[in-house]
């Protein structure tokens, strides 16, 4: 959908392009798209579990771990924080596909987690959320004795 | 934020065929024209800097990040993008040094100067008072 060719004379196809990324917006028309069900939330969100831990991501760039409020109440991990413009004082835009403004997302986690342990990393731009599983959410092997 | 689902590269294969099988996701790009420069700014989450190629040539800027699988040995319970190399190609209209071209990665977002020659500069016409 995004042309790779920037010309500075396409102005008028750039804001026909704008209004449809819009109406697609407003429309939930996903067509084509690799995750077709994924939300119109900001940010993304994956997650992933090992044995004893959750684990969160998101892709956050141009975000400092330190602007990131990040709460986890019950099953629920709330994750909230601003990406702000780009400065320009002057010059002039020919492109603007990255976005910006407040964003606040809530997931429910599908098990219980140790609220007090989890922990938050964030490298080059993606965010890895770390929430270990409370002992009665981990699996339990059961021991099979023969006679 | 009209687009938030990570828009994969349209084309199969790129310019060159990749011997590593990966989908590859077209970065978004604000670009910031200044009488001086171009000044690109592009999302490359999970892209190190080591792993970024930028190239210009013949008035054609590339731009590709490659990133490592991430979690590969942790079971997926739900997922909302994809997780591959970035790639872009841009034609650049306007005259650049490219000898002075400077980019940065800072929190997975690059930002890439070009600046202007001289020739293609705007020149303000000083006018004398008679």
């Amino acid at each position: 959908m995004l042309s790779t060719r920037w010309q500075p004379m396409a102005d008028v196809q750039g804001e026909v392009n704008r209004l449809r990324d819009e109406m697609d917006r407003l429309f939930g028309r996903w067509t084509g798209r690799r995750f077709p069900l994924a939300p119109t939330a900001y940010p993304l969100m994956n997650v992933w579990e090992d044995e004893e831990n959750l684990f969160v991501e998101a892709e956050l760039p141009g975000m400092e771990l330190g602007e990131l409020e990040i709460y986890v109440h019950g099953d629920q991990l709330a994750v909230k924080g601003e990406r702000k413009e780009p400065s320009s004082d002057k010059g002039t835009w020919h492109r603007q596909e990255r976005g910006h403004g407040k964003f606040a997302r809530v997931l429910e986690l599908p098990l219980a987690v140790d609220e007090d342990k989890v922990e938050a990393a964030f490298k080059n731009g993606v965010l890895t959320i770390t929430l270990p599983k409370r002992a009665e959410a981990k699996p339990r092997r059961i021991e099979v004795r023969a006679d | 934020m009209s687009q938030l689902a990570k828009q994969e590269h349209p084309e199969a294969t790129p310019a060159v065929e990749r011997t590593r099988e990966c989908p590859s996701y077209t970065p978004r790009f604000d670009i910031l024209e200044t009488d001086e420069e171009l000044v690109l700014y592009g999302d490359l989450p999970g892209v190190e800097p080591a792993d970024l190629d930028i190239r210009f040539e013949n008035r054609e800027l590339t731009v590709h990040g490659k990133v490592a699988p991430r979690h590969t040995e942790r079971r997926h319970l739900y997922g909302e993008y994809g997780i591959g190399d970035f790639f872009r190609t841009f034609a650049i209209g306007e005259t650049i040094d490219s000898g002075k071209i400077s980019a940065e990665l800072k929190n997975g977002v690059l930002s890439l100067h070009l600046p202007k020659t001289e020739a293609v500069k705007p020149k303000r016409i000083a006018v004398k008072a008679g």
